[in-house]
């Protein structure tokens, strides 16, 4: 068809054709039937249901605090990474392989766990409680939850560029007289910074669609805490299939438009750091 | 998930030369700040959690815990959530092996476009994973009237459940081959072929030897995936106790009952099997980048 390779290996045709299907039915397909199902509604329909006030907190809600926890990851994921890269310490090596744990762990066990701890009566709940801070069931709940689940992110980004970042920069900006300091400013950190941006759009990307942690530790009140993947399942239980699909289409929008940053962001790192992705 | 990079780079001891360098040592305060703070953090919002779950599971005493472990509905959630696991693996690797062998073996137009749709079920909300199959199989669904009428449930049964977890776990072991197999080339299977082995032999003796540590390593996180997925299976189960409950879910329930030592017992086998993939992971990351013949991973 291509004509332009000769083809020792056999299989492409079986490979390709399996792959296609399989992918076709498992994603694209059912993944098309979110488009077609909004696309029978009638715009008067989509409006009210994609921006309802209920709806409209959700997403200021799981947007906020899906930025605001992916940047928090982005500070100390690079912290992280950081001391894990650049010092020997003792137990560097279990911290190093635990900061997948959140890859690891279900959902749910985290979500539980972390109400478990932050709540009134819990470990960092008990001690923040006469502060009058109150985590556990409202908007920090949320914050909580998803500043977990994108841990190891930035950290898993950011250490192999820091790992393969050749010493001459730094000893070339050292013996012109740069301070350590100056060093990471100017030389290091521009060599970190595509990574750093791509772990953070990682983190968030994960945390907006993020559930089984955050309906727990959340106390889901309308307005106030309810994420938005909650307003699809709630409108599911409710027989509000139109409804749910069009939230639904809303949120694989962004999804999709997040895929495509960080496809390019990717790339970015890929040319600055000259190492395959 | 982190990038393949990130996840295959390899993990050489790199700090004992930055530090005995130095024009890249840092004072021992800024280690230390680092070190401090760093570990604060993980220690607050990732290691008390993982000893949040052990502590309370075992709150009531060990009788609770193994009782609410051997409780019928607990038995059947775990044989339902391996059942779910032992479909969703093995056609995932059928998948991943299949279209890693198209994407790196062979020139087509197309191919990075086909990786990121590979990459699609990543970036898709779990809740909205579950509700496209509603949409397909469900009784408000394009097949929900035609299966109806031939008594055959998908939605809030174990068809769906299967195939929400396949959904979730689609990915995995792709990702992890695809990389790989395009930085190997073709050029060891085309010497295989012209020494006069079949197409079959090559990909036994050369292809799979030649990926096997990322294979494993994909399959791992696949499974850990697929035994943990929450949101999606949440949505297509009905929540049928003894039924259509996975661990995670009966987790959930269970909470939600206030039996807080039993949610939390069951808890704690998930959070074990998040140890033992953590180990294992590990392990195949070490071994992957041993200079061993034709195993050098990066």
């Amino acid at each position: 068809m291509f004509g332009v390779n000769k083809r020792v290996l056999p299989g492409f045709g079986l490979s390709l054709g399996f792959t296609l299907v399989y992918l076709s039915l498992i994603v694209l397909i059912p993944l098309s039937a979110v488009f077609l199902k909004t696309s029978t509604m009638s715009w008067d329909e989509l409006v009210s249901a994609v921006a309802a006030p209920r709806v409209v907190a959700s997403y200021k809600l799981t947007f906020g605090a899906s930025f605001l926890a992916a940047a928090i990851n982005a500070v100390f994921g690079l912290l992280l990474a950081w001391g894990l890269t650049r010092y020997t310490f003792p137990g560097r090596k279990i911290v190093d392989a635990l900061i997948d744990l959140p890859f690891a762990l279900p959902t749910a066990v985290a979500g539980i766990a972390l109400t478990a701890i932050y709540a009134k009566n819990g470990w960092i709940g008990a001690l923040l409680e006469p502060l009058g801070i109150k985590i556990a069931f409202g908007p920090p709940g949320v914050l909580v939850a998803l500043t977990f689940i994108g841990l190891p992110f930035v950290v898993r980004t950011v250490q192999p560029v820091l790992e393969d970042l050749e010493t001459e920069y730094e000893e070339a900006a050292a013996s012109l007289g740069a301070t350590r300091w100056q060093a990471f400013q100017r030389v290091v950190f521009p060599t970190l910074f595509p990574a750093l941006l791509t772990g953070f759009a990682l983190a968030f990307a994960r945390a907006v669609g993020e559930y089984g942690s955050v309906i727990f530790i959340a106390g889901n009140i309308p307005m106030v805490s309810e994420i938005t993947p909650l307003i699809i399942i709630t409108k599911l239980e409710q027989f509000d299939y139109k409804g749910a699909t069009a939230v639904a289409s809303v949120m694989l929008v962004i999804s999709f438009l997040l895929l495509l940053v960080i496809n390019g962001l990717q790339a970015w790192t890929a040319r600055r750091t000259g190492r395959a992705i | 998930m982190a990038t393949v990079a990130a996840t295959f780079d390899a993990r050489s001891d790199t700090a004992s030369k930055f530090e005995a360098n130095p024009a890249t040592r840092d004072s021992a305060w800024v280690k230390y700040l680092v070190i401090g703070v760093g570990l604060t953090y993980f220690t607050i919002f990732l290691l008390l959690p993982l000893i949040a779950v052990f502590v309370e599971a075992f709150r009531k005493g060990a009788g609770t815990y193994f009782a609410a472990l051997v409780e019928p509905d607990a038995l059947s959630a775990i044989r339902l959530t391996i059942l779910a696991a032992a479909i969703s693996v093995p056609l995932n690797l059928v998948f991943g092996v299949s279209a890693a062998w198209a994407i790196a073996k062979f020139q087509f137009p197309g191919k990075n476009f086909l990786i990121t749709l590979i990459d699609l079920p990543f970036s898709v909300s779990p809740v909205v994973a579950g509700l496209i199959y509603v949409l397909v199989f469900g009784l408000q669904g394009w097949f929900g009237p035609w299966l109806n009428e031939h008594d055959i449930k998908v939605i809030f049964a174990v068809p769906g459940i299967v195939l929400a977890t396949i959904f979730v776990t689609f990915p995995f072991i792709a990702r992890e081959l695809i990389p790989l197999m395009q930085a190997q080339g073709r050029d060891e299977e085309e010497a295989a072929i012209s020494l006069g082995a079949s197409g079959l032999q090559t990909f036994w003796r050369v292809t799979i030897p030649n990926v096997k540590w990322a294979l494993l390593y994909g399959v791992i996180l696949c499974n850990a995936r697929a035994m943990g997925e929450f949101g999606a299976v949440s949505v297509v189960s009905g929540h049928i106790r003894g039924e259509t409950n996975t661990m995670p879910l009966h987790v959930e329930i269970l909470y939600n009952e206030y039996q807080f030592a039993a949610a939390f017992a069951v808890a704690s086998l998930l959070a074990l099997l998040a140890l033992v993939t953590l180990v294992l992971k590990t392990y195949v990351e070490w071994r992957s980048h041993r200079p061993v013949a034709g195993e050098q991973v990066s």
